[in-house]
């Protein structure tokens, strides 16, 4: 089986090296070098720059805000989902799935329609007598935009993780004696951090590295450090400076990687 | 009491996931061109959207990407995941480690190396190199979706195949592939949605003069979108509903 | 009997519309081990779940030393489970398993190392603390499981098919363990189980239920060798049931022919079932039988040949260390002391039940 196993992988192996490890390399070649190709960290050291850092900033405040608002919304609906007996397994994953086949971009377009000053959202509140919320080109909006973008990833591991607890191990805790409260913390949480990990980081990355959601939602002066990075290499083409910030992304996905490794050895909080 | 909570609280995170959808759907039927006024009921841009030759470019270029790179990420994934379950602890850990990247990975990170990489391979920009991406990005979907069911397989109904005359590959298509379909399936499913869905690598692998409807559509977002393209959506997203709908029905039927 | 601890008084409950228990009544008495056994289905498990506390009857209610428990949530019951499949908290250690309900209880540090070291040289598991469930067989964790169980010195623990995912060896290693528990502690068992063997070699008392009712309750003795009804008679080892007539007190008439018997009380020539256990039908020659029989299948089971006899139109099963081969005429007698008459089922649904074994 071995001998045929190699041979069999060798068409992914190629593709991995090909399409994943060497581009990677690819930007560290870029980041660590200038435009005449000499060795320099220049590019690196820029992340300390007023702007950049300010950007850089803004991006892990407000993606911490995220993911932790995406976690407190979604723990607590995993919980009752996985509760809920039910054959729709694949149901439920499927609606949490199914607003991707409306574009990203147009979905997330559509809350400036939902929060402008004039828009669905205020026209109701207005109705209701009650006082308009004003966070269109807000860092509030970003995060909104973030939280609706990216709350399936956290829904979905944590309900695959806890619809997989076994109820007995529940009820085991109750027949010893653990009231609902110490049974959570005791039982249901430290069973679920395979999820838990997992979510924070489906969300966290992206959120970290979003460059569209700052540019529809939070208006032309909130930048975060994707949309740095974009613009160096789109409009100001500095790929070596693109690249070098790349870099300092890459640590913290790479401390990311390295948590979910530890916390979820037999991948159980992924997301399918 | 607490079951009506619940509920209430389910409906509230759906009525938000879903908030834009209907949204949109609605500008798809409104006769004013800008989304901040309803200026009544029309259906001018379900017709003008059959005129309109970008966005229905833009529309195939999407749909086809979509399909091979899901086709092409199913069969390089699935042959990856049984190479993968016949492998050491030690090389397999390593291999899903390297499958994890692009899904852990930034996508602006991912579409900037490959951007790097095709620029130093002097390959020219266009449909290719995003299928390209896509592929590279498809295939984790399809091997996690493959795997699971890997390890599910009963590797005793391959050596009772054997055992009952079979040929390896026959052996192999008639009783270990029927097995893993479920998987294989919905693992081309999983590419197929995450290419459509796709921005941000397409945004920086595409060559100029080449658009998906994501990038036409953020090339849009400053002039103003045009309704056409609200039209295309609710369209696709109510085809797709209803697919799901009759899928997920006709089982229960048969019971 | 001791005093009585546990009193289900007209229990029911139904899941979606299907009856599960039908007005339940059973009374369970201290030190006792109880076990209740029956197919998939019939309501034996969702009685172990009501005395635990996790399904709430529809009606009726579950009186525990004189009190009524039935709205009481599990965490606040005086009694403890074993789970089927054990239930383990996999991201805790043996001893922070076993720990668990002694720490709710506030215990102090030094009675809870006390207990665990007890409970693990109970379970013969010394020396375990440390471990991971996971690093741990499928019957040392099942050990764990009641050890985990009985620190709490509950009155009652309920077993849920605790030996169901074990092999045969180490299940009836089990037993003997549980019964040796059992008396070391002086707790009152409830144990479920399927498994007939099982209930006869552990209980005190056997409740063979079915459907939702329960068709018998007795020592493992009586339910053997004097079953009430075809149900328990099938359920219970293997027999031959047979419809016969009761022609008076102490004759019966099986297949046409008459036996003696030991039974009164039944009327005369009233329509009844027979149950002859295999081990009693005794073969002869022809001339020495009462009814006379060909062999038609013959088996070597190891202790015992197993025989099947066709003999007034009815296929006997019998076990005998004697052996005939097919195709031989031979003669069945039956002491007159090992035919048990049943009553016919008299409703239809209780005919329903035993059609459907």
């Amino acid at each position: 089986m071995t001998s045929k196993s190699k041979w069999l992988s060798a068409p992914y192996v190629l593709w991995s090296i090909v399409f994943i490890i060497i581009p990677l390399g690819m930007i560290v070649y870029y980041g660590l070098t200038d435009k005449t190709g000499a060795f320099t960290l220049e590019n690196i050291i820029a992340i300390t720059t007023a702007g950049h850092a300010k950007a850089l900033r803004l991006s892990v405040l407000l993606s911490l805000i995220s993911t932790l608002v995406c976690f407190l919304l979604a723990y607590p609906l995993a919980m009752i989902l996985a509760n809920t007996k039910t054959s729709k397994h694949h149901f439920i994953i499927l609606i949490f799935i199914l607003p991707m086949w409306m574009n990203f971009l147009l979905r997330t377009l559509a809350w400036q329609t939902l929060l402008e000053k004039n828009g669905v959202i205020n026209s109701v509140l207005t109705f209701l007598n009650l006082p308009n919320l004003k966070i269109i080109n807000t860092p509030a909006a970003i995060v909104l935009g973030m939280v609706y973008n990216f709350l399936p990833f956290m829904i979905l591991p944590l309900y695959n993780v806890l619809s997989k607890i076994d109820t007995n191990i529940i009820n085991a805790a109750h027949d010893l004696g653990a009231g609902s409260v110490y049974t959570f913390i005791r039982i249901i949480l430290p069973l679920s951090v395979p999820g838990i990990i997992s979510g924070i980081t489906m969300v966290f990355v992206p959120a970290l590295t979003t460059f569209v959601i700052s540019a529809l939602l939070g208006g032309s002066k909130l930048l975060l450090i994707g949309d740095v990075i974009e613009q160096e290499f789109t409009r100001t083409s500095n790929w070596h400076l693109g690249s070098g910030l790349s870099i300092v992304l890459m640590i913290f996905i790479v401390i990311n990687m390295v948590a979910s490794a530890i916390f979820d050895k037999d991948g159980e909080g992924s997301m399918l | 009491m607490k079951t009506a909570a619940r509920k209430i609280y389910i409906a509230l995170i759906v009525l938000f996931l879903y908030a834009p959808i209907g949204t949109l759907m609605v500008l798809s039927f409104n006769a004013s061109k800008t989304r901040a006024k309803w200026g009544g009921f029309t259906f001018k841009w379900y017709i003008d959207l059959f005129h309109n030759e970008e966005i229905l470019g833009a529309l195939l270029n999407t749909m086809l990407i979509a399909f091979l790179s899901a086709l092409a990420a199913t069969i390089i994934g699935t042959i990856a995941s049984i190479a993968m379950s016949g492998m050491k602890r030690r090389t397999k850990s390593v291999m899903m480690g390297i499958t994890n990247i692009p899904m852990l990975n930034a996508e602006i990170v991912t579409g900037i190396s490959l951007m790097l990489l095709y620029i130093s391979l002097g390959i020219k920009f266009g449909i290719g190199t995003i299928l390209l991406s896509h592929i590279t990005f498809n295939i984790p979907y399809v091997i996690l979706s493959v795997m699971p069911r890997m390890k599910q397989l009963n590797l005793s109904t391959f050596e009772a195949a054997l055992d009952l005359g079979a040929s390896n590959t026959t052996a192999f298509f008639k009783v270990v592939l029927p097995d893993l379909l479920p998987g294989i399936l919905s693992g081309f499913l999983m590419a197929f949605t995450m290419s459509l869905d796709d921005f941000i690598i397409t945004h920086f692998t595409k060559g100029v003069g080449i658009d998906t409807l994501s990038t036409k559509i953020y090339t849009e977002v400053k002039k103003g979108i045009k309704p056409e393209m609200y039209a295309l959506s609710t369209l696709i997203f109510v085809t797709v509903l209803i697919l799901l709908v009759l899928v997920n029905r006709s089982p229960e039927r048969k019971r | 009997m001791s005093k009585e601890l546990i009193h289900l008084n007209n229990i029911s409950k139904s899941f979606d519309g299907q009856m599960v228990l039908d007005e339940l009544n059973l009374t369970i008495h201290e030190n006792e081990f109880v076990t209740l056994l029956g197919p998939s289905g019939c309501g034996k498990t969702t009685t172990l779940r009501i005395l635990g506390g996790f399904t709430t009857p529809d009606t009726g209610t579950v009186i525990f030393d004189g009190k009524d428990i039935t709205n009481v949530p599990p965490n606040k019951r005086p009694l403890n489970t074993v789970f089927q499949k054990y239930a383990l908290f996999t991201h805790m250690t043996i001893a922070e398993n076993i720990a668990f309900g002694l720490k709710i209880k506030k215990k102090s540090r030094q009675y809870i190392d006390d207990k665990i070291r007890y409970a693990l040289k109970l379970v013969n598991l010394d020396g375990y603390e440390n471990r991971m469930p996971d690093s741990l067989s499928g019957g040392q964790q099942q050990r764990i499981a009641i050890a985990r169980a009985i620190v709490n010195e509950p009155k009652l623990l309920l077993l849920d098919e605790p030996l169901g995912a074990l092999d045969l060896k180490l299940r009836q290693e089990m037993q003997y363990e549980l019964i040796r528990m059992k008396n070391e502690l002086g707790i009152t068992f409830v144990y479920v189980t399927h498994d007939q063997e099982e209930a006869l070699t552990m209980s005190d008392t056997i409740v063979v239920m079915n459907q939702g009712y329960i068709q018998q309750i007795g020592s493992p003795e009586s339910i053997y060798n004097e079953p009430e009804n075809a149900f328990v008679a099938d359920f219970i080892g293997d027999s031959n049931i047979i419809p016969a007539i009761m022609i008076e007190d102490k004759l019966v008439s099986i297949l046409g022919t008459r036996f003696a018997c030991v039974d009164t009380g039944f009327g005369h020539n009233k329509p009844v079932d027979v149950v002859i256990r295999p081990e009693d039908v005794e073969l002869t020659s022809p001339t020495d039988g009462i009814l006379q029989g060909v062999v038609t299948h013959l088996i070597f089971k190891g202790v015992h040949y197993e025989m099947e006899v066709m003999a007034g139109g009815f296929e006997w099963l019998v076990h005998s260390t004697v052996m005939h081969p097919i195709g031989q005429e031979v003669g069945i007698k039956v002491d007159p002391f090992n035919i048990q008459i049943m009553n016919k089922p008299e409703s239809e649904d209780e005919e329903a039940v035993a059609i459907d074994i």
